[in-house]
């Protein structure tokens, strides 16, 4: 079987990890496979099989108001965190590589935390927050809500691309007469772009997506995927279908390119390693 | 050519197959990966109770040979075999045969006792018999003090014994060790060397040894199959390959020597400045001339039919024991030769050789 | 390796931010939990154990947490059984294809978490795929209703999305294991089977305590999926938070089961690094 290179050609159980990993995969895609199969069907959603092949649905979301509208708030929200997500997580990610000062665990737990608590306890612990502080929900606190939650994601991969970095190199800019600041912009910053911009892909499609913390941070405006909450709270309609397929094709190429760009960066293929060991506690 | 070197040939493929039953029978294997031709057409037999070392530069094959004798390459082509069975159908684990790998391999998360006992718990040898076995193997290897101890704690060195001792209590028919020593620094090394070579001698099974480092090779074996470029160059005992090397290439990589390019004309070679008398029949003929096999000659005293050549001293390196002196004998010809102390006269030194020490060897073929 | 006002600048602004933004919500909604709410609708500052006896003393919210924890033990132990396998195919097995499967498996992990418990629901429901394939191949003459709005459905969806969070560090760990220590096995003698138990499955248990943590935690406190699928019968302990937060307006009290939801949390973390650290050998 050319398809498998293994390391050794005398295994037969190799054959039932095959097939247990096609149908892993096949539990995996198949439910958006549907989706975006019917979100081109003409009798609407469920129902098999699947015929009259049309694009009324693409259409009819085309022309929703109200769902263009939480698209433009979810692109302000996600712009806005990514910046704030950036500002923050990359100082951070400085700090926690490069500085000691006390307190350091319980900074690094803290910022991490949001990874892997459940959205509800970070967005009701933030609702709390603005309601003491006497704030509106709105739009702004969204923002603060995925701003905060987000930082970990521009830590970690910030993080895992300066242990990358050979000190050396650092060292070696000194030693040819470079402060310490020079240093930091000439040799520093430019081996943290890629992981940089992999944060930004990154965070910036999480915030599209995000559903849990802003649940309980949103005000009058939605966000595109409460949106689509709220109507499905009212009853599925096959447009639903349609603007999934039109996120998941988003998704996947953020996705695919962010994957592109950490693999550039080091040659390896664990990207997404490096959220997993900070969780794990291992950064 | 002539007679020496088809006579060369027959020695070679005498000792290709050693005298005796052959344990291990590498026939004709080769192995690509992709374009790449690493191992082409390799035929050896091991001996029972033999130190072979396979010797080669870094790119050789010599690895990849091993891997495939040991069972974790597949030969492109080929077959190897072991007494009257075919050893390369066979899965590793279930090949007599035991490998110590470069880096050790220890199981990190298994004590030492746990690590060295691990093939003989796979095997479901009874526990008595275990505990038996690995104490044994440990006393051999000296690390009995550290049977609880974890990987991560013992030294390089002592990691190393562990690996020799995982490998040996199985008792297999012929042991691989994949430069076993390379990690280890110059006088541990050595002092390895001689365990080595006296545990295999007690143990009494083949061993089969890879390394690039010549002096090593020369030190611990049995004999040597020199390996350049996925093909044998030379397998012969340290002695004949080191004072008869057959090619160019054997001679420059076991120890130090001069390549002296010259042309037979009338039963006569002339290298430069030198000349000498020669049966070999009219052309172009590369001899190999070892540094110590040259003397500052003292004097007018002469042996009949020395060579002598006189030259200007260039370099003198220390080398503890004797020095190596480049001494430059008019036009281009520089000879390296050997001497117990340093030279003191620096122009006009008189060198001697015996015509008999310059080793007619054949050239080295290109390679890709 | 750098001077003061480096560090300070570096330090100070996120220090302060998730000070503000993370420490203090959570100091505050530990707050929350003794205060009371009155019976116009206000919240009362009055430091009281109330929630908390409520939280012991009233049945359904043992009850619920319970079924919480129970599904999320479901949802880990599932993830577990499908990720480990897939992570071991592509660490020992994949050989050229192993990059692009990776981005195949993690690709589901990004993609909007609505969308695919959305994906979910039309699929389970009666009128949905299943059912009428099911229908249309004569495999049943009825929509079978269990599939939708029961736990089984959240168990299902949940375990779809966080199978690949329980593959990350299972592969991971797999990936980090030198690959001499699986030939040096089969050298001793083991089969491939026999490595797998005694030398790569012992090595990966940090992996797999992450993976499961994950897996665990975020079930638990997970919200969207009881409401999309649960139905009555699949209510988990967060949407009752979710309730109390919402109609049943008992903001102290919601805070106070959400504090405790924190506290399981942080103490899972810590036993779980616990544990890590003890399986870890490099």
């Amino acid at each position: 079987m050319e398809f498998l290179v293994s390391d050794r050609g005398f295994h037969s159980g190799s054959r039932w990890l095959l097939v247990h990993a096609v149908l892993v995969f096949a539990f995996l895609y198949l439910p958006i496979a549907v989706l975006i199969i019917y979100s081109f069907n003409g009798e609407g959603v469920g129902g098999f099989p699947p015929h009259h092949l049309t694009l009324d649905w693409y259409r009819t979301l085309f022309a929703d108001g109200p769902i263009w509208d939480s698209v433009l708030n979810s692109l302000q929200v996600a712009l806005a965190a990514m910046v704030i997500a950036l500002a923050l997580g990359v100082p951070a990610a400085l700090a926690l590589e490069r500085a000691q000062f006390p307190g350091k665990a319980l900074f690094r737990r803290l910022v991490l935390l949001p990874l892997i608590l459940p959205g509800i306890i970070t967005g009701l612990s933030l609702l709390m927050l603005f309601n003491v502080m006497g704030t509106k929900l709105s739009l702004m606190t969204i923002i603060l809500g995925h701003g905060t939650a987000l930082i970990s994601v521009a830590t970690t991969e910030v993080f895992a691309g300066l242990q990358k970095l050979d000190r050396a190199q650092e060292e070696a800019s000194l030693d040819l007469g470079a402060n310490y600041w020079q240093t930091f912009w000439r040799i520093t910053v430019p081996n943290l772009k890629l992981p940089i911009i992999g944060a930004a892909l990154l965070i910036f499609t999480l915030s599209m997506d995000e559903i849990a913390v802003s649940f309980f941070l949103i005000g009058r405006d939605n966000t595109l995927p409460l949106e689509i909450w709220g109507r499905l709270r009212r009853g599925i309609t096959p447009e639903i279908n349609a603007v999934s397929t039109i996120i998941f094709v988003f998704s996947l190429v953020a996705i695919v390119f962010w994957y592109r760009l950490r693999v550039r960066g080091e040659g390896g293929a664990d990207a997404g390693g490096e959220i997993v060991q900070a969780v794990a506690g291992n950064t | 050519m002539g007679l020496n070197v088809t006579s060369e040939m027959a020695a070679m493929s005498a000792t290709r197959s050693a005298g005796g039953a052959a344990l291990l029978s590498i026939r004709n294997v080769a192995k690509s990966f992709g374009k790449n031709a690493v191992l082409r057409d390799i035929s050896l037999d091991v001996a029972e109770g033999e130190f072979l070392t396979i010797l080669g530069e870094s790119g050789s094959g010599k690895t990849t040979l091993l891997r495939i004798i040991a069972g974790f390459e597949t030969a492109s082509a080929g077959e190897v075999w072991m007494g009257n069975e075919r050893l390369d159908r066979q899965p590793p684990y279930r090949r007599r045969v035991n490998t110590v790998f470069q880096h050790y391999a220890l199981f990190p998360h298994l004590t030492v006792e746990q690590n060295v006992a691990y093939g003989l718990r796979v095997a479901k040898r009874p526990d008595a018999e275990i505990v038996a076995r690995v104490a044994e193997a440990l006393e051999k290897v000296k690390m009995s003090a550290h049977a609880k101890a974890k990987p991560s704690k013992i030294s390089g060195g002592q990691q190393q014994r562990i690996a020799l001792a995982r490998a040996l209590v199985n008792r297999p028919r012929l042991l691989l060790l994949d430069e076993p020593l390379s990690a280890l620094d110059a006088n541990l090394r050595r002092q390895m060397q001689v365990e080595l070579k006296s545990l295999q001698r007690e143990v009494g099974i083949s061993f089969i040894f890879v390394t690039h480092d010549q002096e090593e090779a020369m030190v611990m074996s049995d004999r040597i199959a020199l390996l350049r470029s996925g093909e044998l160059e030379q397998v012969a005992k340290p002695r004949e390959i080191y004072g008869r090397p057959a090619t160019a290439y054997a001679a420059q990589f076991i120890g130090h020597t001069n390549l002296l390019k010259g042309e037979v004309r009338a039963g006569v070679v002339h290298c430069g400045p030198l000349m000498w008398a020669s049966a070999l029949p009219d052309g172009v003929a590369l001899f190999s001339l070892r540094p110590e096999n040259i003397r500052l000659a003292a004097g007018d005293v002469t042996t009949p039919a020395a060579v002598r050549a006189r030259g200007n001293v260039r370099q003198q390196a220390f080398h503890g024991a004797t020095e190596l002196i480049r001494v430059q004998c008019g036009g281009e010809l520089v000879l390296v030769v050997r001497t117990p102390g340093g030279c003191g006269v620096l122009d006009g030194v008189e060198l001697e050789f015996s015509p008999a020490d310059a080793v007619l060897v054949r050239e080295s073929p290109e390679r890709i | 390796m750098f001077s003061r006002a480096y560090k300070a600048a570096v330090t100070l602004p996120p220090l302060v931010w998730v000070t503000v933004f993370l420490l203090m919500p959570y100091l505050l909604m530990f707050c929350y939990s003794f205060w009371s709410v009155s019976a116009s609708q206000t919240i009362v500052h009055s430091w009281n154990l109330d929630n908390y006896r409520q939280l012991l003393r009233v049945d359904v919210y043992w009850q619920t947490l319970l079924r919480s924890m129970w599904i999320a033990a479901r949802v880990t132990v599932f993830s577990l059984l499908l990720g480990y396998p897939l992570a071991y195919f592509l660490s020992f097995y994949a050989g050229k294809k192993k990059d692009l499967l990776y981005q195949l498996v993690i690709i589901p992990l990004w993609v909007s978490y609505l969308v695919r418990a959305y994906a979910w629901k039309t699929i389970l429901g009666s009128d949905g795929v299943l059912n009428t394939l099911l229908q249309y191949v004569h495999l049943t003459r009825h929509p079978l209703e269990f599939l939708l709005y029961s736990p089984f459905a959240v168990v299902l969806t949940l375990t779809h999305i966080y199978t690949p969070f329980a593959f990350l560090p299972i592969y991971a760990a797999l990936e980090h294991i030198p690959r001499n220590l699986v030939e040096a096995s089969h050298d001793l003698g083991a089969t491939p089977g026999q490595t797998f138990w005694r030398v790569i499955f012992p090595l990966s248990i940090p992996g797999v305590v992450a993976g499961a943590t994950f897996a665990f935690v975020l079930s638990l406190g997970d919200f969207l999926a009881p409401i999309l699928l649960g139905g009555p019968s699949g209510i988990m302990i967060s949407n009752i938070v979710v309730s109390l937060f919402g109609a049943a307006y008992n903001w102290p009290l919601g805070a106070a089961i959400s504090f405790c939801m924190l506290l399981l949390v942080v103490s899972l973390l810590f036993f779980s690094e616990r544990l890590e650290k003890k399986w870890s050998f490099s």
